[in-house]
């Protein structure tokens, strides 16, 4: 509780009523108030979450922090939320990112900046929601209530492809989602009317139903993660999205269709999960690998890193499918640390962007005899996305690892190319951009990066190297609630 | 003060030098930063031995520093393993990295990057000792790819350079692919034994001797498919063909770094590691069989290459390279304390001649040329003596540290039994002329003979790099003359000679056949060639006397003297034998094609891969077919739809009762 106030409900409700705020101080004439406003908002937004960690129990896999009231009673709907191990540390994240990105749009975002600040902080309320809601038609709300901040923000603020883009991204996660209303809907006649998620969690299936619903449910989350072959539309929409929309993008948005796999898919219907795991394995693999070569030949920075995100993406669904605590931790650690790597590649390539208004590698060249500080950050972000060790990518690669090999020593084998691959495409195009003599007088224009600049990427650095030095404080937290799953999972829910 | 307080400041000490040089170096100037960084590898080296002082009164260590994460019943932990081998390490590498420390002070002097090379070779120095301390496979991992990483960082230094931004991605990536299955090797490890502890996995390891491995559809035994996947990490990290071929790019570095990371310790983590498992690979003699031939190819034919080569580091880096099969030879043989003890003489005599290299090259104004050198012993004489002492003590010159380091792996390997030993013996023994012969050859052109600088640089083109970045490269003008280094340089020179030439005659009794390593380097019963050894070594002074009697002593002398002949007083010889046999002229100046192989087939492979995915997987197959497909068949559904919206009442109610009667059909039906 919070001056009286339920912990979760504040990290929802404070970010979207700054944001309504931040809209109401109007046009541009009144941007530096939007902008101190959003700060304020973002910062505050980000002090509430911290009770959920400090007051957190991490001997027990039961929800903590949790609100139940009544909200749409004739269907026996609540405004539940609740969180456990699984979903307290993306809230955080969250929270955090949403600092980030006003810090990050400071200056660069120079038209309608109320309109772009307060969608990023209605968007961190809402996601706030996705984590923490323990109903499923909350959930539902959320989950589709936070594309609508999103698709503004690439439509409004977007590049020269945004209209394609941000249709492509909305279909495709809009076709998804309704699969999942279906399946809640069922569901709910299944428990004998019941939305909640926890009691979804122990309504006997039979496997034919778990199935379809497991198939269902996959349409949505695949989508969201995204995994192969549902992947196209993210680098599209990264290209077209200005730098604090990736940023959201890869570092947030990414990470719930993930979550959904663990909160829905495995303990609703864990004997389809087992059923289908193969698949599943193999759609990961397939990421793994085959995105890993795609990004290789981009020419694009952003698509490069939209499409090693895909590639390491892989890896959660990997962690997650094949059922023990190094592989389900693995992947948990790998969506913590996905959001710090790629969060901070998609800045430093919005650094480079803000100066030359390109993202095409090959205008660029010797960027290191201008820019040696950022030089130097963009250097410890890149070793990172190749799963340095020391670095937090390795964490959960290491773990991802070590449990897949645990179940077969192929798989272990096919996914382990990624640090031949995930170190090529990365140092490669690192090697491009910023090494080397200054190619045209366009780098030899560039300034180094600015104080806002510095405080961004060191703070985002805290964490990587923090993260990849020290993870147990992390694993600690994710721990009881993992295991408790990983026991649920193992439990057979076919009707008797 | 506490023991275990040495124990963090090893490592600790080069790193926090690190953090200082790389944030406030440009604060503090450059004689600040490097005062402060010298002192604290200074003080690490100081810790070193005091620790190995403690661990030769029998005080050994093995514990945790702090627990890394938890997962499943696993704990994970950061941990320092202190016994004889690490202690043994720890000195070589400190004491190795501050010459280098000191040495760097006269060598990057005009550079721009100078505190920013203190940075990464104080990292360096930290990575290394992370790893040769650790007490567990995690960690071990850790210290692998951080040496790894600063080995990128230094090899790429001149980043203007397009040949030095080629070497460094090159050398991570190829690094990367011994490390994928090193990693594999450590998950197989992990998954049958529970722990990526050290001790836990030795003590546990002979109950596993005879498993089959885990693996699907391939029926090899668990141990050997364990220690081949480990060794391949080996083969990356220790530059073992055909994982070879990024050593000899990595000279476009600096060279202070080529002494100490790519001659004497990074490369040595390979040898290292297989010592530290060596519980593990004594119960395959299949992986050891595999070792030994991989390290006698390394030795035999990166000796070859070079007898070609006209760049003073490239000559001493395929001899590094060569030297490094020696000791992959020793490990095979099971002859894992002669391994070390090579790898301790190497570093010594290898950083020197490294060393002297770049004292050379500072005099030749970098110019790296051996054909544009000449006669320099009378310009650079301390130079001079310490590189003749260097190329002594590689050759292995009788009481010479080089001497008992290898004449110990030619006996070792001439009375092992395993499969390949007998091709192992047939390198190391016809290499030691090779070696020979291309180190005399070297030291010959570069310090007798005719004085060839300040001419006409007419062998400029054959390498490309060389005119790219002109201020590293200018060579002496005409009429200008060499001259000798200053004392930062050459003190460095004249520590490391010392050791270079009495380290092998004190070391070899108590450190081959005194028990040395105890505990830490474990021999199985039926490997009896270090008791052998042992059996026949009667002192270090009747070795070096009875080595005037056998083969490879007469070897190196034929070697030293041919070359001698060739190149000082009949160089037109070796120019007509060149012509002679072109063709295999032709095969080693391409480096066996290795360079040009890879290039083709795996870089340019990958990216036509690439490409051809991106194209008709994601661009064709996904989103034209699938995605815009499927958009555009709503599209065509829905334009024949519209049709139906019409506006017409009576349209609407046909199409009802249509429907009506279709549904009520439906249903009467099932």
């Amino acid at each position: 509780m919070i001056f009286g106030l339920p912990v979760i409900s504040v990290a929802i409700w404070l970010p979207i009523i700054f944001g309504i705020l931040v809209l109401a101080t109007g046009d541009d004439k009144n941007a530096s108030l939007a902008r101190l406003l959003a700060l304020v908002g973002s910062l505050l937004g980000f002090a509430v979450t911290l009770p959920l960690y400090t007051g957190f129990n991490t001997t027990t896999s039961a929800m903590q922090f949790v609100e139940l009231h009544d909200w749409i009673a004739r269907f026996n709907i609540h405004y539940h939320l609740g969180v456990d191990g699984i979903s307290m540390l993306f809230v955080l994240l969250n929270s955090f990112f949403t600092v980030i990105v006003v810090i990050a749009g400071w200056r660069v975002i120079e038209k309608r900046v109320s309109q772009y600040m307060a969608a990023f902080l209605v968007m961190s309320g809402i996601v706030n929601g996705v984590f923490a809601a323990l109903d499923s038609i909350l959930f539902y709300v959320f989950w589709e209530a936070m594309l609508i901040p999103m698709f503004i923000i690439i439509g409004v603020w977007g590049g020269p492809n945004r209209i394609y883009a941000t249709m492509k991204f909305f279909l495709y996660t809009l076709l998804g989602s309704l699969l999942m209303l279906v399946a809640l809907i069922y569901l709910y006649n299944l428990t004998g009317g019941s939305f909640s998620i926890l009691d979804f969690q122990k309504v006997a299936i039979p496997m034919n139903a778990q199935i379809l619903i497991f198939i269902a449910f996959f349409f949505a989350f695949a989508v969201k993660v995204p995994m192969f072959p549902v992947h196209t539309w993210l680098p599209d929409a990264h290209v077209e999205a200005p730098t604090g929309g990736s940023v959201i993008l890869a570092a947030i948005m990414l990470k719930v269709g993930a979550y959904g796999f663990l909160r829905f898919s495995m303990p609703i219907t864990p004997d389809a999960s087992h059923k289908l795991a193969g698949i599943m394995i193999a759609l990961s693999l397939i990421a793994i690998i085959y995105i890993g070569l795609v990004a290789l030949m981009q020419s694009d920075m952003k698509k490069l890193v939209a499409y090693s995100s895909i590639s390491h993406m892989g890896f959660v669904t990997l962690g997650l499918f094949i059922f023990n605590a190094y592989g389900m931790e693995g992947a948990l650690l790998q969506m913590l640390s996905h959001g710090f790597v790629a969060g901070a590649l998609f800045l430093c390539i919005g650094v480079l962007y803000d100066r030359m208004h390109s993202r095409k590698i090959a205008d660029y060249g010797g960027v290191v005899n201008k820019m040696p500080v950022f030089a130097a950050f963009f250097m410890l972000f890149a070793m990172a996305n190749s799963g340095l060790p020391g670095t937090s990518a390795f964490v959960g690669e290491f773990m991802v690892l070590m449990g897949t090999i645990r179940v077969n020593f192929w798989y272990a084998f096919a996914a382990a190319t990624t640090l031949i691959f995930g170190a090529a495409y990365t140092l490669w195009m690192y090697k491009r951009v910023i090494f080397g003599a200054v190619t045209n007088s366009h780098v030899g224009e560039l300034t180094d990066i600015n104080a806002r600049e510095i405080l961004i990427l060191a703070l985002l650095t805290i964490f990587v190297l923090g993260m990849g030095v020290y993870p147990l404080p992390f694993g600690e937290i994710l721990h009881a609630s993992v295991n408790d799953l990983l026991v649920h999972v193992a439990q057979s829910k076919l009707p008797l | 003060m506490n023991i275990q307080n040495y124990y963090l400041i090893v490592p600790f000490a080069p790193l926090l030098g690190a953090i200082i040089a790389g944030l406030f170096g440009r604060a503090l100037g450059r004689r600040t930063t490097h005062r402060i960084v010298i002192a604290l590898v200074g003080l690490s080296l100081f810790s070193a031995i005091r620790i190995f002082q403690d661990v030769m009164a029998g005080h050994l260590f093995n514990g945790p520093v702090y627990t890394w994460l938890n997962s499943g019943d696993t704990s994970f932990q950061v941990g320092f393993l202190i016994d004889r081998l690490t202690a043994t390490m720890m000195l070589v590498v400190t004491s190795v990295s501050l010459m280098v420390h000191i040495y760097t002070i006269g060598y990057m002097e005009e550079d721009e990057g100078y505190q920013r090379f203190f940075s990464y070779i104080s990292l360096f120095t930290f990575s290394m000792l992370m790893l040769v301390m650790s007490n567990n496979f995690m960690q071990l991992f850790f210290g692998w790819e951080a040496v790894g990483l600063v080995s990128y960082l230094l090899i790429g230094f001149w980043y203007t350079r397009p040949t030095a931004i080629y070497a460094n991605l090159k050398a991570f990536l190829v690094n990367r692919v011994g490390d994928f299955g090193f990693l594999l090797g450590i998950g197989l490890v992990l998954k049958v034994f529970g722990t990526l502890d050290y001790a836990a996995v030795f003590a546990n390891v002979a109950n596993h001797a005879n498993d089959i491995a885990p693996i699907p559809g391939m029926s090899v035994n668990l141990l050997t498919a364990i220690c081949i996947l480990l060794f391949i990490g080996a083969m990356g990290k220790s530059a073992q063909f055909p994982l070879h071929v990024w050593l000899p790019d990595s000279m476009e570095g600096p060279t202070p770094i080529s002494a100490l990371i790519h001659a004497a310790t990074m490369v040595t983590a390979g040898i290292f590691m297989v010592a530290r498992m060596s519980p593990v690979f004594e119960l395959s003699d299949a992986a050891l069989s595999f070792v030994m031939v991989i390290g006698a190819i390394t030795a035999l034919f990166m000796g070859f290459l070079g007898i070609i080569q006209n760049d003073i580091k490239r000559v001493i880096a395929y001899s590094t390279l060569s030297q490094l099969g020696y000791m992959t030879v020793a490990l095979g043989a099971s002859a894992y304390p002669v391994a070390i003890f090579h790898l301790m003489t190497h570093a010594f005599f290898k950083a020197l001649l490294f060393l002297a290299a770049g004292s050379v090259i500072i005099g030749m104004h970098h110019d790296q040329d051996i054909r544009n050198m000449g006669g320099l012993r009378k310009y650079m004489p301390i130079t001079w003596i310490t590189s003749l002492i260097g190329s002594l003590a590689l050759i292995g010159t009788p009481f010479f540290s080089g001497f008992y380091s290898k004449d110990s792996i030619i006996e070792a390997v001439g009375r092992s039994h395993l499969a390949g030993s007998g091709f192992a013996y047939f390198s190391v023994v016809a290499c030691v002329f090779i070696t020979a012969f291309y180190s005399f050859r070297m030291y010959f052109l570069v310090f007798h003979g005719k004085e060839r600088f300040g001419g006409h640089h007419d062998h400029q083109e054959d390498h490309a790099d060389e005119e790219v970045a002109a201020d590293h490269h200018h060579g002496l003008a005409p009429g200008q003359k060499p001259h000798e280094s200053p004392w930062v340089v050459t003190l460095p020179l004249v520590l490391l000679a010392i050791p270079s030439v009495v380290i092998g005659y004190i070391a070899i009794g108590p450190m081959l056949f005194g028990g040395y390593f105890k505990d830490a380097i474990y021999i199985a019963q039926n490997h009896e060639v270090m008791r052998e050894l042992q059996e026949e070594f009667h002192g270090s002074f009747a070795m070096a006397v009875h080595a005037f009697s056998s083969l490879p002593l007469w070897l190196a002398v034929a070697g030293v003297v041919i070359s001698g002949y060739f190149y000082l007083m009949r160089p037109d010889i070796p120019a007509a034998l060149q012509k002679r046999f072109h063709g295999i002229y032709v095969l080693l100046d391409n480096k066996y094609y290795f360079d040009r192989f890879n290039d083709w087939f795996f870089a340019g492979g990958a990216r036509m891969l690439s490409r051809f995915l991106g194209d008709a997987g994601d661009k064709f197959l996904i989103d034209g077919l699938v995605v815009n497909g499927s958009a555009g068949l709503v599209g065509r559904f829905s334009g024949v739809v519209r049709r139906f919206q019409t506006g017409y009442i009576y349209h609407y109610a046909f199409t009802m009762i249509v429907g009506v009667f279709v549904l009520l059909s439906i249903r009467n039906w099932f």
